[in-house]
């Protein structure tokens, strides 16, 4: 190596010269270390594979009557081959209480432990990336991948749906919406969906930068998820549950009546941003004064 | 566990905050004399509830509060509890033949139940905390549901001292109820209702309606004789005979209705297949007549759905309180003589049925506002009666379904052959039924009489059909043609529902033979059924009321933006604290790479790992810090690279103060720890991540030369997950060199390397100290230090006990250690040439200072004097202080 560049005094804050705090670390940069791993990609296809799996399964077997209705979601199945709108639903419903919960686990919760993990952690605070900046850069590609996976789930599944189904208003428990209007309900059901996986994914963050194994925060934070949902599942509880963090998991329900009921909707979107803020915030928190020493 | 404490702690709060007013229950027995003489003492069970509130000075209105068939006081405690919350004197007790009272059971009669309540208005008169309307007369609403909900129409009709009626899910006529005929101009005589009438009065009586005296009849438990008479004639026949009639007729409001005065408020179930719609609805008609209010709340529940949806218990408890407090206190707005009525509008998030109220200003009956006309069309179809009524259609479960398949109807079944089915085309347009639809139908029997049950199926698309509210209308024809063709027209009219049929769906009318819930006649019969075209469904336009939770989306707003204020004073903060930072610049250190000042790292459980280590790195010097593992050296790194923060002392980098994230950091390369690679990446693509990671420009990195000194040849393109160790650290110590940092920081650098690659990267290092750069090297190998480093600091035990330039460390050619055939010669040897000082070492090898002797004179001098040299080597003084300070023993150090 030649050495010719003698250092001079760059800044007044004694920073190399082209070093910048704002510019470390970008999204792109972050984006860039994620996209590669398999992880990512596994995720990815599985995304795209589960509305084509789903898809198979209605055909091998036989075709859901409307006479057995036990609960939601055999009465979503029963209608979920009424065209691609009802495919995509019924799609995003049944991903929604698990594999998207875990999805968004990994995605979140295998952020900063993965790094911590592979000991790259301490190199990028050395750089240095500022920490909060760090965490700003991890969350925001870690919940842009989850949401590429929503979307990609869904978008799959209203597209093979639509291809094998047809175009047909979406059929609901109490009637049918038209097309366009049933796209915009699709979409508030999806993001709402999406909201309430807040909570999930600042649990995860959270607990990624309190350990350095990625499976014990992706792990955590779903185990986490479904001790709620299933607290939130005995009625003996009563009107406690309602501080449960999954207690509106189901409350896009409204968005199938009609006209749309959204008090439980608001209320859902208030427990999933209070929840995910507090989470998030104290993962700020523990991380700025934490001592690195993975 | 500080979140959970807050939210304990806030939850205990509310409570106490919202802990409703109190109020003392006290159990007695009070005696009534009662029956057709009023001479027959009867011990009843009550309970009377007095608000803490309420006094002598300050009376409050009381209720009484009745209760359903089958049941006790102890059903009713709960309302009994909030009313007395909400400052009502509340009077329960279980009627006669019920649990602990005595007496038995005469179907709310005039001569008995009645007489019994109007006693207890006697009682409520003797509490002198009870308002009075004047002597003997207090304030006093009846409240009920269903056998108590008769009883307060009756006892307002037969006692004028009361003053509101709360009536929910009861009955007009008893007789009707049990023998509906649902057809216009229809006979009385219409088809019994078995399955209710079991479960009230017959098989179920045993355990509902209580045990049997010692002297009674077993069948009859304490239903009164009569009454256990006419239910054990009427469910064989199937019929009532006048006199039956007459019985029930006492029982029943319908004739007394003109006498109310009380302002009633009439509840009733729209799931409720045993006091349907209509029951309520000849009430309302009936105590209007005479210009009382009359209220009319129709909600989801009843007999067969039960209490209804959360929100209509909401807006029923807001309407009872509302219709108590404005007749009994004069508080409040008169509840307008309006109409409010629910509709089922899909599942909440624990899947139970969720609703939509809303409300008309006037009270429209059955027939509703306006008709919407549906065609149902359909061939005549012949359709058999089953002999003995079996198989039988499924509609209601009574007693047994579950109340939210009794709202959808999700148990009605059709048996083939039995029904007649009539189509409507797919609706355009969504319309909500709101009222009693009514349908005409021809029917031809070879017997001249029928008995068929209509009914009006929902049919959604990939769903299936619903019936709603599971309820079915009843008909008995007579009088019929034996051909179709001859059959004149007969208007059935279907049960009263709230029902919203959306676009899309069709409507269904099904004519049956039979239904499990009724006793048809047992001979088997063939009737001809046609319909004449369409069914009228009654709409009613009402407001919705506004649910409770309107401020919702305002809450979700603030939330919204108090996150985001709170986002961005973090950001504001965040920025200011890092800009105050950086003040206590030292000017003197400006030029100095490193300096280290009294560093102290004490970790949170206590392990103090640096103790008390200063030092300098001076611009083109390569320092090494030596010391056994767990010395320090690590978290000093750490410290150095702002990972954690010190405890006590400051680290000054080129004289800016250095903390976790110091930009001047960026003057660093640095490996500590060993490296850290994204396993998933090669290794060429982890340093230009690495790099871009740091946001400089692509071309300051060096990027072919860093890979240069990494030596991986065509590795550099493999995955890092399988690189040996060794190529992880050459490639880590050619990352900390990206961008040719002023100040390299790396620990155990050789690790993992072999010899070669050691004496290669022994001359990286220190040509690398040039031009103003400077290397920090932790070590724990000597020869390491001593053939890298120009300046070492030995660090034990979290402290530096010895520091200085290399050469002055080792005393190069100053001090030599010899090993000599002839000890005794050598010395006088030395001597004589005027070495400083002559010692053994104990190994029979002399150490000696040299003083500016150089060494090949010495050789020679003892060679010349006979003495055979073996060996001649520095004696090296770093190794001694090492050995010194360090051979006590690691065991006092950590491994950190």
């Amino acid at each position: 190596m030649t050495t010719t560049q003698a250092p001079g005094e760059p800044r007044a804050d004694g920073a190399a010269t082209s070093y910048r705090a704002g510019a470390t670390l970008g999204i792109l940069a972050e984006a860039r270390r994620q996209v590669g791993r398999r992880r990512t990609q596994l995720t990815l296809a599985c995304m795209v594979l589960l509305p084509l799996i789903i898809l198979l399964a209605f055909q091998i077997g036989r075709p859901g009557g409307g006479g057995q209705r036990q609960g939601e979601f055999a009465s979503f199945a029963s209608i979920a081959t009424a065209g691609g709108l009802n495919f995509a639903l019924f799609t995003l419903l049944v991903s929604s209480s698990f594999l998207l919960v875990i999805v968004v686990a990994v995605f979140c919760g295998d952020a900063i432990a993965s790094e911590a993990s592979w000991g790259s952690l301490r190199y990028l605070l050395a750089i240095p990336v500022p920490r909060a900046r760090l965490l700003g850069s991890k969350l925001l590609v870690a919940l842009a991948s989850s949401a590429v996976a929503l979307l990609l789930l869904t978008g799959t599944a209203l597209a093979v749906g639509t291809l094998r189904y047809g175009w047909h208003p979406l059929s609901t428990l109490d009637g049918q919406i038209a097309g366009g209007p049933a796209l915009i309900r699709l979409l508030g059901v999806l993001g709402f969906v999406a909201a309430n996986l807040l909570i999930t994914a600042g649990l995860a963050f959270l607990l990624s930068v309190s350990t350095d194994a990625p499976l014990g925060a992706v792990g955590g934070a779903v185990m986490l998820t479904i001790v709620s949902a299933i607290l939130d599942q005995i009625s003996a509880l009563g009107e406690l549950r309602v501080i449960l963090p999954t207690h509106y998991d189901d409350a896009w329900l409204g968005l199938l009546q009609t006209p749309a009921q959204t008090d439980d909707i608001f209320k859902g979107l208030i427990a999933a941003f209070v929840y995910g803020s507090a989470f998030l915030a104290l993962a700020w928190y523990h991380f700025l004064r934490k001592d690195v020493v993975s | 566990m500080a979140i959970l404490a807050v939210l304990a702690a806030a939850v205990g709060a509310w409570g106490l905050l919202t802990r409703p007013p109190g109020y003392t229950a006290t159990a007695r027995f009070i005696t009534v004399h009662t029956g057709p003489h009023g001479n027959v003492p009867i011990r009843l069970d009550t309970t009377y509830f007095r608000p803490d509130a309420a006094t002598p000075q300050h009376p409050v209105p009381a209720i009484l509060l009745a209760h359903g068939y089958g049941q006790t006081k102890q059903s009713v405690a709960g309302d009994a509890a909030r009313f007395a919350e909400h400052g009502f004197a509340v009077l329960t007790w279980t009627a006669e033949g019920f649990g602990r009272s005595g007496g038995q059971i005469h179907l709310d009669s005039p001569d008995w139940e009645v007489r019994d309540a109007s006693q207890l208005i006697n009682w409520v008169s003797t509490r002198p905390e009870v308002l009075h309307d004047g002597p003997d007369d207090p304030r006093v609403a009846v409240v009920g549901g269903s056998y108590g909900g008769a009883l307060a129409l009756l006892l307002a009709a037969y006692d004028h001292r009361v003053d509101a009626i709360v009536a929910e899910t009861t009955w007009n006529d008893l007789s009707r109820a049990f023998l509906p005929n649902d057809v216009a101009g229809g006979g009385t005589d219409g088809v019994f209702k078995k399955a209710w009438a079991g479960l009230l009065f017959g098989g179920g009586s045993g355990a509902r309606v209580g045990i049997p005296d010692g002297d009674g009849n077993p069948s009859c438990g304490r239903l009164a004789p009569a009454i256990c008479q006419l239910y054990r004639e009427s469910a064989t026949t199937g019929t009532l005979t006048p006199a039956q009639r007459a019985l029930l007729e006492q029982s029943s409001p319908a004739g007394v209705l003109d006498r109310i005065r009380a302002p009633a408020l009439l509840v009733q179930g729209e799931t409720d297949t045993l006091f349907p719609l209509s029951e309520a609805d000849a009430n309302a008609r009936g105590i209007a007549r005479t210009g009382t209010p009359v209220h009319v709340a129709w909600y989801t529940g009843g007999h067969d759905g039960g209490q209804g949806t959360s929100v209509d218990q909401d807006w029923l408890h807001a309407e009872t309180l509302q219709w108590l407090n404005h007749y009994l206190r004069g508080v409040g707005p008169a509840p307008g003589g309006g109409f409010v009525f629910s509709r089922l509008s899909g599942y909440d998030e624990a899947g139970d049925p969720t609703s939509i109220a809303s409300e008309a200003p006037h009270y429209p009956g059955l027939d509703g506002q306006r008709e919407r006309l549906i065609e149902v069309k359909g061939p005549p179809q012949v359709i058999a009666n089953p002999p003995g009524g079996t198989p039988a259609a499924t509609s209601s479960l009574p007693g047994l379904g579950s109340p939210t398949a009794a709202m959808t109807g999700a148990a009605a079944r059709d048996i083939p052959g039995q029904h007649a089915d009539f189509l409507s085309p797919t609706l355009g347009s969504a319309v909500t039924i709101v009222g009693s639809p009514t349908v005409r139908l021809r029917v031809a029997s070879p017997t001249g009489s029928a008995v068929l049950f209509v009914k009006l199926y929902d049919l959604t698309p990939h769903l299936g059909a619903t019936l709603p509210g599971s309820l079915v209308a009843p008909v008995r024809l007579s009088g019929l043609p034996t051909a179709i063709a001859e059959a004149r027209p007969v208007t059935v009219q279907l049960p009263a529902i709230v029902h919203q049929v959306p676009a899309g769906d069709r409507l269904l009318l099904v004519v049956a033979t039979s239904d499990q819930a009724f006793l048809g006649p047992a001979q088997p019969a063939q009737y001809t059924v046609m319909s004449l075209g369409s069914v009228e469904l009654p709409t009613v336009s009402g407001t919705e009321l506004g649910t409770a939770g309107w401020y919702w989306p305002w809450v979700l707003g603030a939330v919204v933006v108090a996150l985001l204020l709170g986002l961005a004073l973090m950001i504001v903060a965040g920025r200011w604290r890092r800009r105050r930072g950086d003040t206590r610049t030292r000017v003197e250190y400006a030029r100095v790479p490193l300096v280290v000042e009294g560093l102290r790292k004490q970790y949170g459980n206590g392990f103090l790992a640096v103790d008390d280590i200063s030092f300098r790195v001076e611009p083109e010097q390569v320092v090494g810090m030596l010391g056994p593992n767990g010395a320090g050296k690590t978290t000093t790194l750490r410290v150095l690279l702002g990972l954690t923060a010190p405890t006590r002392g400051a680290v000054y980098v080129f004289g800016h103060p250095l903390r976790g994230g110091a930009p001047v950091l960026s003057r660093f390369g640095a490996l500590v720890e060993g490296p850290g690679f994204l396993p998933h990446l090669s290794g060429a693509d982890n340093l230009r991540r690495f790099w871009q990671a740091t946001g400089r420009p692509p071309a300051e990195a060096r990027l072919e030369e860093a890979l240069e000194i990494a030596g991986l040849g065509g590795a550099a393109g493999r995955r890092v997950g399988t690189y040996s160790h060794g190529m992880r650290q050459r490639l880590a110590i050619a990352q900390a060199m990206l961008g040719l940092p002023d100040l390299l920081v790396l620990d155990e650098p050789t690790d993992g390397l072999d010899p070669p690659q050691i004496a290669e990267m022994r001359r990286v290092l220190q040509r690398y100290a040039s031009n103003g750069r400077a290397v920090l090297v932790s070590s724990h190998m000597l020869a390491e230090v001593e053939q890298t480093c120009t300046h070492a600091i030995v660090v034990h035990r979290g402290r530096v006990v010895a520091g200085g330039s290399v050469a002055e460390l080792i005393g190069e050619g100053s001090t030599v250690l010899l090993d000599v055939s002839d000890q005794e010669g050598a010395i006088a040897v030395l001597r004589r040439l005027g070495v400083r000082q002559v010692r053994e070492d104990g190994g029979g090898r002399l150490v000696c200072d040299l003083d500016g002797v150089p060494r090949r004179r010495l050789v020679s001098e003892l060679v010349a004097a006979g003495v055979a040299v073996d060996r001649i080597a520095p004696q090296r003084r770093l190794e001694d202080a090492f050995l010194d300070l360090v051979g006590g023993g690691t065991e006092g150090s950590g491994e950190r």
